[in-house]
């Protein structure tokens, strides 16, 4: 029956007017797992009872559809492990927030899914249980670190998916692997219970087939948890009810494009013509320029951004790691792979005696000077667009060539990660020689979720790129 | 802000800093990886920072407390909080002895 | 001739409900290990703290009572070293901004300036055992994520006797606060004095400087400088400097003995804690705070002496505890225009009353008993006294022989003479006189 294919819009809808079953739902989407999981390396661990989970769950919001979760959200009765030989066979005795929320209004967690170990990277070939492989095209990486949540949307082996983002981690996979990712307001959701990365910059979100099912996701994650200092007080405005407010009168800023890495290149053409899409619905886009020092109605040039993220991250990984010594839970401090190892050494050398003032406190002032630059591009316009990744999706490998992989491909995303925005990616190319897709990447300023939703379905709305779109 | 030139020994010492062990040769190739890291990170060099205040949390909250209240919703029993633990003993974890006091 | 330059490092367990950071009880001492964990102090993958405001309210009320100035602005940061008792390879403290900094504690022998005093959380605790044959160290983490409070002190303390007076002026002040039952021998208050040697005439800080720890009460504090003070001044007499490092006070050697140190080299990489936004007071915040304190000791003494009319030293006896000043105004007040202040005053300081169980009015009503009985004059006593003494000497060489009871027999006879006086000052003059023949 293929329901496996159907958007979470579409699968609550028809499991709520008994169309289908919990029982037919699930049978297609394990029918799907058993025959791509083994090629593509997805999923880690399963919850064999999902199905009768999900059955009890009919009269919730999300009526217990199956969601696939990254493995680095704590889920007790299912094996976490961040893809670290470390937390090999460690059973979560608490919950994170995000999966109770989910849970209760009716998710039903279906599996864990494979991801760069500690979400160290952009690949997903960085997990220490193997390379997850894009389903477009099993020759190429879906991207990282939320790759297999990303593939799983992709493949249909789920029907959403929950990512982490620190800087690209939820849009990078979903721009490699042509699917939706909305990474919310860092505070926006919770991260009580995920495994830290980096602590200033972790965002839970959802990673869906349509901008309609990540805005569904989203107000049934998003909120205040009083087990997380840093999450907003705020009411979460319900996103669903944004979709389709249009763009018309929408200032527009048009990023990166003209950056010296990216002029000329697909990623590039297909952001510059979703411009023209946009100007076609009524908003008014202007070109961005990249500059080399904050000036107004300027992007600072992403290089910057990647030193920031680079010092900022590695330090806090280098802290947030440390907690790993085998005696309450997992192996010791030699079964970090090498990544891990590279992270939390360098980590530990920026915040070290002597170096902390040049490196990190240096980082964290040019950070300043970067949310300075956004608080001033916010004064003009709704929402910045930008390509999400430099290109399409590279091939299995690539990932081990360069020690800064994962910095170069998340640069168009780690200055409003370091400050802190929420963006989504939804596809705007695919290439047909390839079955690879280049994603756009929408902006807004902090707690502007609403008009970044706004955009993403108008866009979405008015193109062919994403294929569940028109179904939904 | 010029990296500093990190070598086998210079990386070894950060390995001590970070519990972390690594062999000779591993030091060795984390160098050069390091050097290459470090030298995007000095482009921040060029940047001019006179009196611009650094973030460390860009959400602006301050001021976010909770009332001093027992939490026993969270509380794990022994069992629950030994459970992962590779040595306990007698409701205690278990570590190589520590000879310092 | 060498004079001490002396730092002390105090830490103050919160006598909070519930943790710094989570709702686990605060209350460990003595449970079963491992019973009073959650994520968060247990240090599992992706919990997060929460500060508990109380913890804050109370560090900000001990600077104030301190006379520190309170950060307007004031912020978490973590302090990262491995040890098995640390959960999460990092310790919440504060580096550079901390809640209080500056302030004073007089004592008789000058002020002592505080430097800061900052909040953290405490950390698990670790016992040695044999399981096995093997040797090992057992790890509990009830006590991970204790809020404590760290007093750091200028090195303005000359001796082993200013520094025991410093540490019993700050006791009484944080039990006056009522903000830690400060119990050393539980490890609620513990200390760490730095110490150093210089020659007299100098005024810089030394070279170096040692510190002391595992130090549970008042009395080894002392024992532990002074011994520090003598095995400096014979190894600089020798033309060099002892060497920097910590050392652990042992009871049984009578010693300091030198220890291992935690860290290869300790390089904390402090960085601010991501993961708590940072705090800042209004002046009407800090002064609503404010207005809670009690009246401290000091001022307390003072009053007794000028209102009460008291001895420095009687008051000082009086105004030890809160909770003893507050039975002593009580008894005055009961005591109404019957007996003077000074009276109740000399009535509490010889009776030593239970003041959880007798009653102001009971002590007063006793006083009044007491005051019934007739006034012996020591003159008068002394003679029956001998009188008795000599017309029972069988008795008073039982006594000597070891018969207890002789001296009760004794007293039953000056009793006879005396039936109004008071037994206790009959039976002690009577062993003085019996012990002085």
């Amino acid at each position: 029956m293929n329901l496996h294919r159907l958007t979470l819009t579409q699968a609550i809808d028809k499991l709520k007017k008994k169309e289908i079953s919990h029982a037919e739902l699930y049978k297609d989407v394990h029918d799907a797992i058993s025959e791509k999981n083994t090629e593509l390396n997805i999923y880690l661990a399963l919850d064999p009872e999902a199905v009768s989970k999900g059955e009890k769950l009919l009269n919730t919001p999300l009526a217990g559809v199956p969601i696939a979760v990254k493995d680095n959200f704590l889920t007790p009765g299912l094996e976490t492990t961040a893809s670290s030989n470390v937390l090999k066979g460690f059973m979560p005795p608490y919950e994170s927030t995000v999966i109770s929320r989910l849970k209760k209004s009716g998710g039903v967690v279906v599996g864990k899914t494979n991801m760069d170990a500690w979400a160290h990277g952009s690949s997903t070939e960085t997990s220490d249980f193997g390379p997850t492989k894009n389903p477009r095209n099993p020759e190429y990486l879906p991207g990282g670190s939320s790759g297999g949540s990303a593939a799983a949307v992709a493949a249909n082996l789920c029907i959403a998916a929950i990512g982490s983002e620190t800087a690209g981690s939820i849009r990078q996979p979903a721009a490699w692997c042509g699917v939706v990712g909305l990474k919310p307001t860092y505070g926006r959701t919770s991260r009580y219970g995920v495994v830290a990365m980096a602590s200033s910059t972790d965002t839970p979100g959802p990673i869906g087939k349509t901008v309609r099912d990540c805005a569904l996701v989203f107000n049934h994650i998003a909120g205040h948890d009083p087990y997380n200092a840093s999450t907003s007080t705020d009411p979460v405005p319900d996103l669903t009810k944004q979709l389709d407010g249009g763009v018309k009168g929408m200032k527009i800023g048009l990023c990166y494009v003209d950056h010296h890495a990216l002029r000329g290149t697909p990623a590039a053409d297909a952001v510059i013509t979703a411009g023209k899409v946009f100007e076609q619905l009524g908003a008014v886009v202007e070109p961005v320029p990249v500059s080399d020092e904050v000036k107004p109605k300027h992007m600072l040039n992403p290089d910057y951004a990647i030193g920031v993220y680079t010092v900022v991250q590695r330090g806090e990984v280098s802290s947030n790691l440390a907690r790993y010594d085998g005696v309450r839970y997992g192996g010791d401090r030699g079964a970090f792979g090498d990544e891990a190892k590279r992270r939390i050494m360098l980590g530990t050398f920026t915040l070290s005696h002597g170096y902390a003032d040049k490196y990190y406190v240096r980082a964290q002032q040019v950070r300043s000077l970067i949310i300075q630059n956004f608080h001033e591009l916010f004064s003009h316009y709704d929402v910045l667009i930008s390509p999400t990744s430099p290109g399409f999706a590279q091939k299995l490998g690539a990932s081990t060539q360069s020690p800064m992989y994962g910095e170069l491909e998340d640069m168009l995303l780690e200055a409003s990660s370091v400050s802190g925005l929420p963006g989504i990616n939804v596809p705007c190319f695919r290439d047909p020689a390839t079955n690879l897709y280049i994603g756009l990447n929408i902006m807004g300023n902090l707690w502007q979720e609403a008009k970044v939703i706004r955009a993403a379905h108008a866009y979405e709305q008015a193109t062919d790129w994403n294929e569940w779109a028109k179904k939904s | 802000m010029k990296a500093s030139p990190f070598t086998a020994a210079t990386v070894q010492k950060i390995a001590t800093l970070a519990h972390i062990p690594i062999t000779d040769e591993e030091a060795g190739e984390l160098a050069h990886g390091f050097t290459t890291t470090m030298d995007v990170v000095d482009k921040l060099g060029k940047v001019d920072v006179k009196g611009v205040t650094p973030t460390s949390q860009v959400t602006g909250f301050e001021n976010v407390f909770r009332e001093d209240e027992i939490d026993s919703s969270r509380m794990f029993t022994q069992e629950q909080a030994l459970a992962n633990g590779k040595r306990t003993h007698n409701g205690f974890f278990v570590v190589d002895q520590i000879l310092d006091e | 001739m060498y004079e001490p330059v002396i730092g002390l490092e105090i830490h103050v367990e919160l006598k909070t409900k519930s943790g710094m950071f989570c709702g686990c009880p605060a209350d460990h001492f003595a449970k079963v290990p491992n019973t009073g964990t959650c994520p968060v102090c247990l240090g599992l993958p992706g919990a997060t703290p929460v500060p508990n405001k109380k913890a804050v309210e109370w560090t900000i009320m001990l600077g104030l009572a301190l006379g520190s100035t309170i950060a307007e602005f004031s912020k978490f940061d973590r302090k990262h070293y491995f040890y098995p008792d640390l959960p999460k390879g990092y310790q919440i403290s504060q580096y550079d901004q901390p809640l209080c900094r500056g302030g004073k504690i007089e004592t008789s022998f000058g002020p002592v300036r505080i430097h800061r005093v900052h909040l953290e959380e405490d950390t698990g605790k670790l016992q040695h055992a044999t399981v096995n044959g093997e040797k090992v160290t057992l790890v509990d983490f009830n006590r991970s994520g204790v809020p404590l409070v760290e007093i750091v002190t200028e090195a303005d303390i000359h001796s082993a006797e200013a520094a025991k007076e410093f540490l019993k002026k700050l006791h009484q002040i944080v039990r006056y606060l009522g903000i830690s039952d400060a119990d050393m021998e539980k490890g609620s208050m513990r200390l760490e004095p730095n110490i150093s040697l210089r020659k007299v005439g100098e005024t810089g800080l030394p070279a170096y400087k040692v510190e002391v720890k595992n130090i549970n009460s008042f009395r080894f504090a002392e024992r532990a400088i002074k011994y520090e003070i003598e095995r400096h001044a014979r190894i600089l007499d020798t033309g060099v400097n002892p060497a920097q490092e910590t050392r652990g006070w042992d009871e049984a050697k009578n010693a300091t003995v030198s220890q291992r140190t935690k860290e290869e080299a300790a390089d904390y990489r402090y960085f601010p804690e991501p993961d708590i936004p940072p705090m800042r007071f209004t002046k009407q915040y800090i002064a609503a705070i404010g207005s809670t304190l009690p009246e401290l000791p000091d001022v307390k003494r003072m009053r007794f002496e000028k209102t009460y009319g008291l001895h420095t030293a009687d008051a000082a006896q009086l105004t030890d505890t809160r909770a003893l000043a507050d039975y002593y105004e009580e008894a005055v007040k009961v005591a109404g225009t019957m007996f003077t202040p000074k009276d109740v005053a000399n009535w509490i300081i010889n009776k030593k009353p239970d003041i959880d169980t007798v009653l102001p009015a009971a002590l007063i009503a006793s006083l009044k008993d007491a005051k019934a009985t007739v006034a012996v004059s020591a003159d008068d006593l002394s003679g029956i006294i001998s009188t008795v003494l000599a017309e029972n000497a069988k008795a008073v060489a039982d006594y000597k022989a070891g018969k207890q009871q002789s001296a009760m027999f004794l007293m039953g006879l000056v009793r006879r003479k005396l039936p109004k006086a008071d037994t206790k000052v009959i039976l002690d003059a009577l062993k003085k006189e019996l012990d002085n023949t």
